[in-house]
């Protein structure tokens, strides 16, 4: 019995503790803040698509192009000083295969759209392409072709895929043609792409290799001989004053980095910040009145371990939001609506022991063995219906394409998880620590749930 | 005892219900949102009382786009003193373009909430995505409890439990479907990922509810057994539900309370989402209630007539 008590007064200190924790990581400095998404806390958020589809390339290689996309376009969204960007990459599912890949771009704080877009639109996307053998015929089945989608498949057709690509980038110059005066954009690949594109020009003597930037082919040299020492030259697109400003503006963007696949813009989001802000105050409200709802209905109907119920309910939303911290969860509107939920089905475990408690109570049972008896019993319930919810949870979070489902699927888990964490050992310490065998009337009282009927 | 004794009657309000639903879905259909489709929703607030729909719809037809934008837009009040505008996939220039009409006027302190635009390919992958979720999660359930439920083969075998469970969920998940072609029809309520979401909570928690009661009747099967004067199936099957029906009202009523708060005082953004779930929990308790364990003494007496 002593013992009982003595583990009941660690958990409430322990829970106070972790209380504590969440409040006091709450001041602005704290690296424990609670993380809010776009939707709460204003920002834009651009989902780019990577066009992968030409690029015939491996499992492993579409992953390195992908994090090279991710580290370019953070580097360049660093270089305009937004803080706390997430740059993500994301595979768009088992529908798409392999091939379908999203970069996602969150940028808190950032309101204005076409900056942000124009920011990202600027970073240069350059491949280097053999002109398939084929390419005669190509060019004459293309024109015979009628459909679009047709004349798509032959295109895709028309170049070889290289591996050499804006990632292999070193760095680029602008340089000036002796004879003619034109402006031109050297290249310097690393030595990864020096090896590569010796490899490629050794042997392809004789084909035309073809610059692709942003999609669009740029020129077509043929390769004349082995090209050794990684260096190559973008050029006659750049003639006059204009033509100089473009090169440069283009060597300054590739310095900043290069994509090794173009990318599409296929969905933008901005929120205001007023709108976040009323958005967690709502949230908050609602999350409140939600708890003393739920504890006045508690403590009518089951009383004294109604009572004990709403602390273990207390300790659940401490556990709770303390993991938010430290994992850290970005919580959403969504994420927040799916907390409240699980407040009221975390619930559900501590009516499921209190009912069968009741039942062993009627059926003459001493108050201490009724306590044992009706949590044993209701242990069953609890853990199947929960692992339905954990398996709801699990397939929303790895199924979902937005981050609003994503957010709510994590925060729900988190919560079923830790409810039945608590059910077993906030509610039934507490349940047990009160319990006294030599039971008064008072005691029975308190321990009666419901109304008589 | 009353509920398995008046089971045609649950069954008839319940079979009542999911047939409108399912009219009004073929008729009306779902009024899909742009996650789905593919557009452009703009929400903007004014600083001070704001114009008639026709003033700001007369703003935005005078613009020239093209292709155009006019008759397929909608212009929906929204909040206080805002709108909300939904058009189709917008490209940079031309939203900047429309955004810089609405604000014309400096003297309206317009502000824009949010701004969302979509593509047309990725609205199909989120309703690829939503349809094999869904579909997913029901398949999983019927194999969870087809396992959890494999000791009590007699005289129902464990799989119809799990039959019996998606048949259930079917119901509580058909019923918003429908209440929302009727909203989407009548109000221009929209659906989202997000109401895909709470369609799938409701699967959760539906199936949550069935198996407190499904999981009595396996205890109350496993305690009868070698018992001589064993009760019928039917007898423990109502016992079980009578055990466990102040529970489930209880744990639906707490639950119903904290999805009540979210809908009345939570933010606009999950006002829908909380909208379904009040349904979608009503019905997902009604059914493990009344329908749910009722099925069970069904199927049992339909074994014995064959």
């Amino acid at each position: 019995m002593i013992k009982r008590r003595f583990w009941a007064v660690i958990l409430i200190l322990v829970s106070l503790l972790i209380g504590y924790f969440v409040y006091s990581t709450e001041n602005s400095t704290s690296k424990f803040k609670f993380k809010l998404g776009l939707d709460l806390n204003g920002g834009t958020e651009l989902v780019y698509k990577a066009d992968l589809a030409k690029a015939s390339s491996t499992p492993a290689e579409i992953k390195t192009s992908m994090d090279v996309l991710r580290d370019v376009i953070e580097r360049r969204i660093n270089v305009f000083g937004v803080s706390e960007p997430v740059v993500r990459v994301e595979r768009v599912g088992f529908t798409g295969g392999e091939n379908e890949q999203q970069l996602i771009v969150e940028l808190p704080g950032v309101t204005d759209i076409e900056a942000a877009v124009a920011m990202i639109g600027a970073t240069p996307s350059l491949e280097f392409k053999l002109l398939s053998t084929d390419a005669e015929q190509l060019s004459k089945d293309l024109e015979k072709a009628s459909s679009i989608e047709e004349k798509n498949k032959i295109a895709e057709k028309m170049f070889e895929y290289t591996g050499i690509t804006g990632k292999l980038l070193k760095k680029s110059q602008l340089e000036f043609n002796q004879t003619s005066g034109e402006a031109m954009v050297a290249l310097q690949f690393n030595t990864e792409g020096e090896d590569l594109f010796a490899k490629v020009t050794k042997e392809n003597v004789g084909r035309r290799l073809a610059i692709f930037l942003d999609g669009d082919m740029k020129s077509m040299p043929v390769i004349n001989e082995e090209i050794r020492g990684g260096k190559a030259v973008i050029s006659g697109n750049f003639s006059g004053s204009a033509g100089i400003k473009e090169a440069r503006s283009l060597v300054n963007n590739l310095n900043l980095g290069a994509l090794p696949v173009p990318i599409e813009l296929i969905s933008t989001q901005v929120i205001g910040a007023s709108l976040g802000k009323n958005a967690v105050d709502a949230s908050v409200q609602a999350g409140l009145l939600a708890f003393i709802l739920i504890s006045v209905f508690l403590i009518v109907w089951y009383r004294l371990p109604g009572l004990l119920a709403v602390i273990a309910l207390m300790i659940y939303t401490a556990i709770n939001l303390a993991i938010f911290k430290l994992i850290p969860v970005t919580l959403t509107a969504s994420g927040i609506a799916g907390f409240i939920l699980s407040v009221g089905m975390a619930v559900d475990a501590n009516i499921l022991i209190f009912e069968r408690m009741k039942e062993e109570l009627k059926k003459g049972r001493e108050l201490g063995d009724a306590v044992k008896e009706g949590f044993a019993r209701a242990w069953l319930s609890i853990r199947d219906s929960n692992t339905s919810s954990i398996i709801t949870a699990l397939i929303l979070f790895f199924f979902s394409s937005t981050s609003v489902v994503k957010g709510f699927a994590l925060v729900f888990l988190i919560g079923v998880v830790v409810s039945m964490f608590t059910a077993i050992t906030a509610s039934r310490t507490l349940l047990l620590a009160i319990r006294n065998d030599k039971a008064g009337r008072l005691l029975k009282f308190l321990f009666g749930a419901g109304f008589k009927k | 005892m009353i509920i398995v004794k008046y089971r045609k009657i649950f069954y008839a309000i319940s079979v009542l219900l999911v047939v409108a639903s399912i009219i009004s879905l073929s008729v009306w259909g779902l009024k899909l949102g742009i996650d789905f489709k593919g557009g452009t929703s703009i929400e903007f607030q004014y600083g001070v009382d704001r114009p008639g729909v026709d003033v700001v719809k007369g703003k935005i037809e005078t613009l020239d786009f093209n292709p155009s934008i006019k008759g397929s837009y909608s212009l929906v009040p929204y909040g206080q003193n805002g709108y909300v505008l939904k058009t189709r996939n917008l490209s940079e220039p031309e939203r900047a373009f429309l955004m810089g009409a609405i604000q014309s006027n400096p003297a309206e302190k317009i502000e824009f909430k949010k701004v969302n635009t979509i593509g047309p390919t990725l609205g199909q992958t989120s309703t690829n995505k939503a349809l094999i979720s869904i579909v997913l999660v029901l398949i999983c359930i019927v194999l969870f409890i087809t396992f959890a439920f494999r000791k009590v083969s007699k005289p129902v075998s464990s799989w119809k439990y799990g039959l019996i469970s998606v048949l259930a969920l079917s119901h509580d998940v058909i019923i918003p479907m429908g209440l929302f072609a009727v909203l989407g029809h009548y109000l221009g309520y929209e659906v989202d990922t997000l109401f895909v979401t709470a369609i799938l909570v409701i699967l959760g928690f539906s199936i949550h509810d069935t198996i407190v009661v499904f999981d009595r009747t396996r205890e109350n099967l496993k305690n009868s057994r070698g018992d001589k004067n064993a009760k019928s199936f039917e007898t423990i099957v109502g016992e079980s539900i009578n055990q466990t029906f102040t529970r489930s009202l209880n744990t639906s009523l707490t639950t119903l309370f904290a999805v009540l708060m979210v809908f009345l005082f939570g933010p606009e953004a999950t006002k829908n989402f909380s909208l379904v779930l009040l349904v979608g929990i009503f019905f997902g308790t009604y059914s493990s209630i009344f329908i749910a364990s009722n099925l069970l003494v069904t199927i049992e007496k339909f074994q014995k007539k064959v």
